[in-house]
């Protein structure tokens, strides 16, 4: 039988407040255990919550961005459990009036087709803290200082048929986050992390199969192979003549395989009621208003705009804009050189993202900056130096941080446009090679690569490729 | 128990006595400090007595009388109920699960208050976590009533009203959910008020209900409850639920007259259950509001009836979702030797929580349960709308209602322990003012049976100067206010 795969992700996004969502502690990561939680992370007799009037606006930012309704008044509600790391033995969340409601974004497909990925909701609410229970011999430790975080939920559709477009989708909505500024998207320290609802069908029902919740999936690589293995397992369970059942599952990254966490009937009754510590929150339309004047121009925006204005491709103007700050970088770029904006999408794409990929770093602390990228680029524009020197240039940047005209200047690459001189050197290489020659003018044309080649060596690479062609089809024909 | 004192026996009296200089606020402490240690065992009103620091704090205000930086209630020795967060001392909330909690901070009314150059005594005893009628559930065992041990002094500020009506100390800070300051002061014989909802800040005050819970004062007069109020009201911005309106000069407030008041008088709170003696004395009460020129308007709360199912929904709703972080892992009451995480918290709870308190965090989960919510909590959601809006509709008609406080007198120790049914509908006459989130105080009227009653005021949110005023006018007419037991003369 065909099988389709349905994905829903609920995605945690952390919002990069200085502090907690109902408490004015710090949400600065890596201090000190538990030194960055007040008596209200503690959850202490008597002590009171305040709404981040902050993490609201991040939240009702996100919601513009994705074209979703927001709700003009929504309720916080408690959702109560025990667990260590809950200090008051439930959290505090939103649940039947979020205060984001249905949106949509797009994703592209590798076909280079666009998708519409619904949004059911987003919801503002605070992280717990954490458990630890590692190198502790029949103990376990507790760190409070994420306890109080706030994070916006971003619940999806299950309109994703396809790990690949479970990932598309994450990215983007991770693109979309660092682009609004209110997510620093790192998924080491958890800022960004997703629970991924996946269930099978028959090809063609219309009916959703029973669906598994695969809790805590904190990097892209994770979310498909976890996608991956549990569609393939129940597709496993169902063709055996087995049922899949409601449950919630742990992807094992050493394993590379998901367990059973807890069935339905062991979950727990959050018996969720709305916090009477905390008036509904309400917004009107002029903060809306406030908050959507200082929406910065979004990815999908500024890739039609890339496309329009500097004659890209849609698929670099993708790439160029899949962060903001790359984006940036590439428009300083383009804008010191006064033009040449395909040469230089080329070179942030091309030579300047495998360097930055090959040592795992971020455009911002990129080794070769804007400035220093143009610079070269110019030389290649105005003819200074050949395309094929100008990576050996652009490695010379990148390991000494140098300009490029001076390494240009110091190695002599300056390309070699002088007519004379390459004639001369075509002349050298003729008269060295005279069978290769006579067989050229017999009529074996293919040898003309063998000369190209001879006489860029004699010229240390630098004659100009263009001239040297042109030069050497005449003199190869024969006086 | 010391000699009469020579000071006098109201707030407002002390206060002038300590601007003319005529005692120190030391002097005062001691006095007061010794009365109260000498009563513990006949009364066990306190649950703390915090001499040292209250004789610090009292020289710190005499030194302000000297330099003339002395305020209005600068120097006055008062009590705060247990259920108040106070910094370095224990706060227990009537519970074994916080007989070993000092809280690290005060409390916003005990901030307040402390600014304002007030002197703490002590902690006063309560039912457990405020969750009783007649102070019985306190884990520091029962408060008697100053007019006769053998009776119940009401809950759950039993300790703060008994220690107010035996003149131990002026007045003491109370919190009121369903009845906890109203029921205790009628039964007691003293002034109560519970402030509008969010009139006073909750930050400090430890839960009980959140939606309900509201801090007022204990006083033997509607005027020592306004000097107290003036310093404890104000928005607070730790509590998101307290409101930023200006607060008014309630002492100022109290020579408004009560001659054009109209005064509606709640029929359904006449029709059943209420003791007919006491039904006499409230209606002795009424005639004196009639002959100061008080105009009275039988009005009618058709939905009251329903206040008591309602509350006792919501209210241990809210108290199972509260009472959650007393789990033994933080502070609080810890078991000896946990085997694993599911013991820790099962009798860290168990032995730290009381009956009553079980009950109710039982009740509440239940109600909050998947396929009961609908049923039970979110019905009541919708009767306390209605009964907000019996409230609302009243006041279209009438500046103050007027009816008992409670069914009865002071009833006996253990009477109403075996049956939480009988020891609930303690609570029929007041609970409505807090579903409603308005104010409401009580003054005592009268007595059966040598046992105090007392009369309930409730006016529309934010009315209580209003309230206060035509308290003090009927106490102007009338003493039963200045009645003090014969043991605590």
């Amino acid at each position: 039988m065909d099988w389709e795969t349905v994905i829903g992700l609920e995605i945690h996004a952390q919002l990069s407040t200085k502090s907690k969502i109902f408490s004015g502690s710090s949400t600065a990561y890596g201090a000190a255990p538990n030194a960055q939680a007040n008596l209200v992370d503690l959850g202490y007799p008597g002590v009171l919550p305040v709404l981040n009037g902050e993490a609201v606006r991040m939240a009702v930012s996100f919601g513009l961005a994705v074209n979703a309704a927001i709700a003009p008044r929504s309720v916080f509600a408690r959702k109560n459990y025990f667990y260590p790391d809950l200090p008051k033995g439930y959290q505090i969340s939103q649940y039947e009036l979020p205060v984001v409601g249905k949106g949509s974004l797009d994703i592209v497909l590798e076909d280079g087709t666009k998708k519409r990925i619904g949004i059911t909701r987003a919801h503002l609410e605070e992280d717990a803290g954490k458990s630890l229970h590692e190198g502790l011999a029949g103990a376990s430790a507790i760190d409070l200082n994420r306890a109080g975080t706030p994070l916006v939920e971003i619940v999806s559709e299950p309109d994703m048929r396809s790990a690949k477009e479970a990932v598309a989708y994450m990215k983007k909505v991770h693109t979309l986050v660092r682009y609004l500024g209110i997510c620093d998207g790192n998924m080491q320290e958890g800022s960004f992390r997703c629970d991924a609802n996946v269930s099978v069908r028959p090809k063609g029902s219309d009916q959703f199969g029973t669906r598994a919740e695969i809790k805590n999936l904190n990097s892209f690589r994770f979310v498909e192979k976890a996608i991956n293995y549990e569609v393939a397992r129940q597709i496993d369970v169902l063709e055996g003549g087995g049922k899949v059942v409601q449950e919630t599952r742990l992807y094992d990254p050493d394993k590379g395989e998901t367990r059973s966490m807890r069935s339905k009937e062991e979950a727990n009754d959050y018996r969720y009621f709305p916090d009477p510590d905390l008036l509904p929150l309400e917004i009107d339309a002029a903060f809306l208003e406030t908050v959507r004047a200082t929406l910065p121009e979004l990815p999908d925006a500024k890739a039609t705009r890339f496309v329009a204005q500097y004659g890209l491709s849609e698929y670099d103007a993708g790439v160029l804009t899949a962060s903001r700050e790359l984006a940036a970088y590439y428009e300083d770029v383009v804008a010191r050189l006064g033009g040449e904006p395909k040469l230089a999408a080329n070179w942030v794409n091309g030579d300047l993202a495998a360097f930055l990929n090959r040592e795992n770093l971020e455009i911002d602390s990129s080794r070769v900056g804007a400035a220093q990228l143009a610079g070269l680029v110019a030389r290649i524009a105005d003819g200074t130096i050949s395309g094929k020197i100008a990576k050996d240039v652009f490695e010379a940047m990148w390991a000494s941080g140098r300009e490029a005209d001076a390494i240009i200047e110091e190695k002599g690459l300056r390309q070699i446009t002088d007519t004379g001189a390459i004639e001369r050197a075509i002349d050298e290489v003729m008269a060295k090679n005279p069978g290769q020659l006579a067989e050229y003018r017999a009529g074996k044309e293919k040898l003309f690569g063998f000369f190209v080649g001879q006489t860029m060596k004699a010229t240390q690479g630098k004659a100009n490729p263009a001239q040297l062609n042109e030069l050497l089809k005449k003199k190869l024909a024969g006086p | 128990m010391s000699a009469a004192p020579p000071h006098p026996r109201t707030l407002a009296g002390m206060a002038g006595g300590l601007a003319k200089r005529e005692f120190s606020s030391v002097e005062l402490t001691r006095h007061l400090l010794g009365r109260l240690e000498a009563a513990q065992p006949q009364l066990n009103a306190m649950i703390s007595i915090t001499g040292e620091g209250a004789l610090a704090a009292a020289a710190l205000a005499d030194g302000a009388f000297a330099s003339g930086k002395a305020g209005p209630l600068t120097g006055l020795p008062i009590v705060h109920k247990d259920i108040f967060c106070t910094a370095g001392v224990r706060t227990t909330c009537g519970s074994r699960m916080l007989d070993n909690f000092v809280s690290p901070y005060d409390a916003t009314v005990v901030a307040k208050l402390k600014a304002a150059g007030t002197v703490m005594l002590g902690k006063s005893n309560m039912d457990e976590f405020a969750m009783g009628s007649s102070n019985e559930t306190s884990f520091y065992g029962p408060v008697r009533n100053p007019w006769n041990p053998a009776m119940v002094p009401g809950g759950s500020s039993g300790g703060s009203a008994a220690v107010v009506a035996s003149r131990l100390a002026p007045a003491a800070t109370a919190t009121d959910t369903g009845g906890s300051i109203r029921q205790p002061a009628a039964l007691t014989g003293v002034t109560g008020l519970k402030p509008t909802y969010g009139r006073v800040s909750r930050y400090g005050m430890i839960a009980f209900a959140s939606s309900l819970d509201q801090a007022g004062v204990i006083a033997a007069t509607a005027e020592d409850c306004a000097m107290m109020l003036g310093a404890m009201a104000g928005f607070d911005p730790r509590d998101s639920t307290s409101v930023d309106a200006p607060v008014p000069d309630y002492v100022a407030a109290l020579a408004a007259p009560a001659k054009g008041l109209r005064i509606g008088l709640v029929k359904e709170f006449f029709d059943t259950g209420l003791d007919a003696e006491n039904e006499r004395q409230l209606r002795a009460a009424f005639a004196v509001y009639e002959k100061l020129g008080v105009t009275l308007v039988d009005v009618s709360l058709p939905n009251i009836g329903l206040s008591v199912p309602t509350y006792y929904v919501v209210a241990p709703a809210e108290c199972s979702s509260n009472l959650a972080r007393f789990d033994g892992v933080r502070f609080g009451h810890r078991c000896d030797n946990p085997k694993d995480l599911l013991d820790l918290y099962k009798r860290s709870r168990g032995e730290g929580f009381g009956a009553e308190v079980k009950r109710r965090i039982m009740t509440g989960t239940y109600v909050l349960s998947a396929g009961y919510y609908d049923a039970y909590y979110l019905k009541a959601q919708r009767v306390r709308q209605l009964i907000s809006a019996d409230f609302a509709q009243a006041f279209e008609h009438v500046d103050v209602l007027a009816g008992p406080t409670s069914p009865t007198p002071a009833f006996a120790l253990g009477a109403k322990t075996a049956d939480p049914i009988t020891m609930y509908l303690n609570d029929i006459y007041t609970i409505g003012a807090n579903l409603a989130g308005v104010p409401a105080l009580s003054v005592p009227c009268g007595f059966v049976n040598g046992l105090p009653v007392g009369l309930q005021l409730v006016g529309p949110h934010f009315s209580e100067a209003k309230l206060l005023a035509a308290a003090h006018a009927f106490q102007l007419e009338t003493d039963w206010h200045a009645r003090v037991p014969a043991a605590w003369l």
